[in-house]
């Protein structure tokens, strides 16, 4: 009933600011008073020529009473036609379609969503399930380290004449090992302990790292008002924060990352040069005098844009996301290779602007902003650890001053069948 | 003449138990804690026992056996497979790359010796 609720009190309310009687916009549009009245109390469906000429009447295009209802409703029928591959045509034919076969329409409406929803439920359970690197790598651990110390325990038990230096060593050996298995097998419990605690089993140390910032909002007053060295061990020592030790490790590289950032540009200032001259990246980078990776962190912290940040290292491999709706971002897959963040990894200096979107999720648009941190070389003919820096800002809505390139998530489950930079089959066909 | 044994491990106490138990036991044992030159080590050596981790920096245990079975002259060399990881799909995957046994940690120590003298029995005096 929502399509049918929204329409109606727009026309009431579009009638009302105009000062028209019921009656006499009933009488403009050849219809009785009390059709119109059962139509703005949302008794009524509407569509086709009486809509268009209610909006005539009210001097309003037809969209803007149907706007949040109807649009929605043609926006899944449109996400609906892209998934089946119709014509351009066709697609265009989604309203006269839902004009004529209201029930229908609802009804393919749910379904499209229901395949959405399904299809990210497909997605993070595809990534949970391939990759646990964690649980992986601890099992080979604790079970590397339970075979040294079987190895060298029988040894030390079973050769009665082993000579001195041999028992040191092998003492020397068992001591370390048995500390090693003890460490390894605590943080295999802890991390299968948060797992059967979680309402999502399995959680990584990447994911307790991304539940703790997005339960802070991604903000940390501590930090962002100059505090100091100290600020990061006092919030990571703070009451409530529970994480396992391979989690507070990637957590203080983050929020060392926000402390200096902080220092370098106050979220103040930052707001003060966007009021003067525009969200613009680089031209805030020039003007603040920056670097524009920070620039794009910043703005990524920044809660009034809503943005989304992804960071990778010179491998690609993703070491922090703040998501946004509508652009999915593997946590342990290897991501979609079209990204303007790995365009920039391979053009470091430069700073790439594309709008992306990202196929099967809504049709929602970002303008994606990526370049290349490079930090200071500390030796001589030593590579240098880079970062690709990528900041997503949802687009303004209606706006097609820009081409849009369609991107994916990661090829296992991205419906886009002759993309050149596939890895491997998608599951979604 | 002594048994030569090559050990490919990178975890340096396993390394260095399974030295002292197979030198005990009469084989020099040579060892290697990466896989990126063992291929090149082992064809040099041409040892009379290859024993090979599977996950190794470098290069892994598969890895470094598509290297050797192609070399006709190491073509009888029994090489002994460890492993942290013991699901059929490793095994299945190291008899495939041409192990002739393989071997999930943790072991006991007689397991060991047993398997390296079955393994090289009739081929080492």
């Amino acid at each position: 009933m929502a399509r049918e609720s929204l329409t109606g009190s727009r026309i009431r309310e579009r009638r009302v600011m105009q000062g028209l009687k019921q009656a006499d916009l009933a009488r403009t549009i050849g219809i009785s008073a009390s059709y119109l009245n059962l139509i703005e109390h949302n008794r009524r469906r509407i569509g086709g020529k009486l809509l268009l000429g209610i909006a005539a009447a009210l001097e309003v295009e037809p969209q803007a009473l149907t706007e949040g209802a109807e649009a929605a409703l043609l926006g899944v029928l449109g996400e609906a036609a892209l998934a089946a591959n119709l014509s351009q045509d066709d697609a265009r034919r989604a309203e006269a379609f839902a004009g004529r076969f209201p029930g229908w329409a609802e009804a393919l409406a749910a379904s499209q969503r229901r395949v959405a929803a399904l299809e990210r439920t497909v997605e993070s359970l595809s990534d949970r399930m391939s990759h646990d690197p964690y649980l992986a790598d601890s099992m080979h651990e604790l079970l590397t380290t339970a075979a040294a110390v079987r190895s060298t325990a029988e040894i030390l038990a079973g050769d009665e004449g082993l000579e001195r230096e041999w028992q040191d060593r092998f003492h020397a050996n068992l001591d370390a090992d048995s500390r090693r298995l003890a460490q390894s097998a605590q943080s295999l419990v802890g991390y299968l302990e948060q797992s059967k605690g979680a309402a999502a089993a399995g959680r990584s140390p990447q994911e307790e790292v991304e539940a703790y910032l997005a339960a802070q909002d991604f903000y940390f007053p501590q930090l962002e008002q100059g505090g100091g060295d100290a600020s990061v061990d006092a919030l990571l020592g703070a009451q409530g924060v529970a994480l396992s030790d391979a989690a507070v490790f990637i957590l203080r590289g983050v929020l060392e990352q926000v402390r200096e950032d902080a220092a370098a540009l106050s979220l103040g200032a930052l707001q003060a040069a966007i009021d003067e001259i525009g969200v613009k990246p680089v031209t805030l980078a020039r003007r603040l005098a920056v670097p524009v990776a920070l620039m794009l962190r910043r703005l990524a912290a920044l809660p009034s844009l809503g943005g989304g940040l992804v960071v990778c290292d010179r491998s690609g491999t993703v070491i922090f996301r703040k998501t946004v709706d509508g652009f999915s971002v593997p946590r342990f897959d290897s991501c979609c290779p079209l990204w303007p963040l790995f365009a920039a990894l391979a053009a470091p200096g430069s700073v790439l602007r594309e709008r992306v979107g990202q196929l099967g999720r809504g049709q929602m648009q970002f303008d994606a902003f990526a370049t290349t941190e490079l930090a200071t070389a500390y030796e001589y003919n030593t590579p240098v650890p880079a970062r690709g820096v990528m900041l997503l800002l949802p687009a303004p809505t209606g706006d097609a001053s820009m081409p849009v390139r369609a991107v994916g998530a990661t090829c296992r489950i991205c419906p886009h069948e002759r993309c050149h930079a596939r890895r491997e089959p998608s599951i979604m066909r | 003449m002594t048994k030569h044994v090559v050990l490919v491990e990178d975890e340096t106490n396993i390394a260095e138990a399974i030295r002292f138990l197979l030198s005990r036991d009469g084989w020099r044992v040579e060892t290697l804690a990466n896989g990126g030159s063992a291929a090149e080590v082992i064809r040099a050596a041409k040892p009379d026992l290859l024993i090979l981790d599977v996950m190794l920096p470098g290069k892994t245990g598969f890895e470094i056996m598509a290297e050797l079975r192609s070399d006709d002259t190491l073509a009888e060399m029994p090489v002994l497979m460890l492993t942290a990881r013991g699901q059929a799909r490793d095994r299945e995957m190291a008899l495939q790359a041409g192990v002739s046994r393989f071997m999930t940690k943790p072991f006991s120590n007689e397991e060991m010796l047993s398997t390296v003298r079955e393994l090289t029995a009739g081929r080492v005096s």
